[in-house]
């Protein structure tokens, strides 16, 4: 006989369950983390290195660097005066919860107040999967074209600050930025945006400013 | 390509309240999927029957319940749509300021079990 079993379960409840885990541990251990997701070739490394360049000195800092092969990022992250653990996807297009345990495990979190998780270079996929981390950063850039919050509406709907990066390229492309700006507030309209170049530095103080803001417990001496 | 890892979470939480209701065979399940998931329906049906081999859920059917994305903006208060797919700002006062007050969800409701 066929019978209904009432499950009520959200599809995503594995990996969410494992997020609240990983949060739990980064609260324990006072780490602030942010999860940097983008389009490849958006600048999320840049970011990083530029982050690093600004930080290293003031702060611990844990890099997570996820991508579908290669440790070139994770490589330019520990030249940049990071920890940092490269997380291999074997192909997947994203970086899920489970993944980023099992590269927490590798980092005694005791010894650091900031990490940053490099995701894949995807617009789909990573906004799907929380990894626990506190802030979902999104970053934009000029060249991809200023069509990209209509295209991927899910992407710039669940993240918390937004940067707009490569700034510097205005003068060269076709980028209108209140059509942009205009597609982004119908997505987000609290989302805090922050436009900056990588490559030049400018803009790059009031990111600086926003993430450090959320470390309360520096654990430099 | 992130279907796979979905079908894999829907399969594994019809599997463990297969088990736990000691069903002998997972006939049906029911989904709830929001018009804003990005799930596409036939990639989950494709990987299904790959992925659930062997498993309670073999020869299981998929059933889609898709629910359309109301939005209520924040300064007329009245709710509306997505225009052929897309989300416009408000069509009675041109706000793009609005709450999303359904459509996203995203979850397995029921399974029948033999």
């Amino acid at each position: 006989m066929v019978k209904n079993v009432s499950v009520v379960e959200n599809i995503h409840s594995a990996n969410d369950q494992l997020a609240a885990e990983i949060r739990q541990r980064l609260d324990n251990a006072s780490v602030f983390s942010i999860n940097i997701m983008a389009s490849p070739g958006a600048g999320k490394t840049s970011l990083i290195e530029r982050t690093l360049h600004e930080l290293a000195a003031l702060h611990e800092i844990a890099v997570i660097d996820g991508d579908v092969a290669t440790s070139i990022d994770a490589d330019r992250a520990a030249e940049a005066g990071a920890t940092a653990v490269q997380i291999n996807t074997g192909g997947q297009c994203h970086i899920d919860a489970n993944m980023l345990r099992i590269a927490v495990n590798e980092l005694d979190l005791a010894n650091f107040d900031l990490l940053l998780v490099e995701n894949v270079g995807n617009l789909i996929c990573p906004v799907s999967f929380q990894l626990g981390t506190h802030k979902n950063i999104l970053i934009a850039s000029i060249p991809e074209g200023d069509d990209k919050p209509y295209k991927y509406p899910a992407m710039y709907q669940d993240v918390d600050a937004l940067i707009i990066n490569k700034i510097d390229l205005l003068p060269y492309v076709d980028f209108d930025m209140a059509y942009f700006e205009k597609g982004v507030q119908l997505l987000n309209p609290d989302l805090v945006t922050f436009p900056l170049s990588c490559r030049t530095g400018e803009g790059i103080q009031a990111w600086i400013t926003w993430l450090t803001g959320f470390i309360n417990n520096p654990k430099t001496t | 390509m992130h279907e796979l890892a979905i079908t894999e979470q829907i399969a594994k939480i019809a599997n463990e309240h297969g088990e736990k209701n000691k069903a002998t065979q997972i006939t049906d399940l029911y989904l709830v999927i929001g018009e804003l998931s990005t799930v596409i329906d036939d990639s989950v049906q494709f990987y299904w029957d790959l992925i659930t081999e062997n498993t309670l859920c073999e020869g299981a059917k998929l059933h889609f319940k898709r629910i359309p994305a109301v939005f209520r903006c924040r300064d007329c208060n009245k709710e509306y749509n997505l225009d052929q797919g897309e989300l416009t700002p408000c069509p009675h006062c041109q706000s793009s300021s609005m709450d999303i007050l359904q459509g996203k969800e995203f979850h397995l409701d029921s399974i029948n079990i033999i």
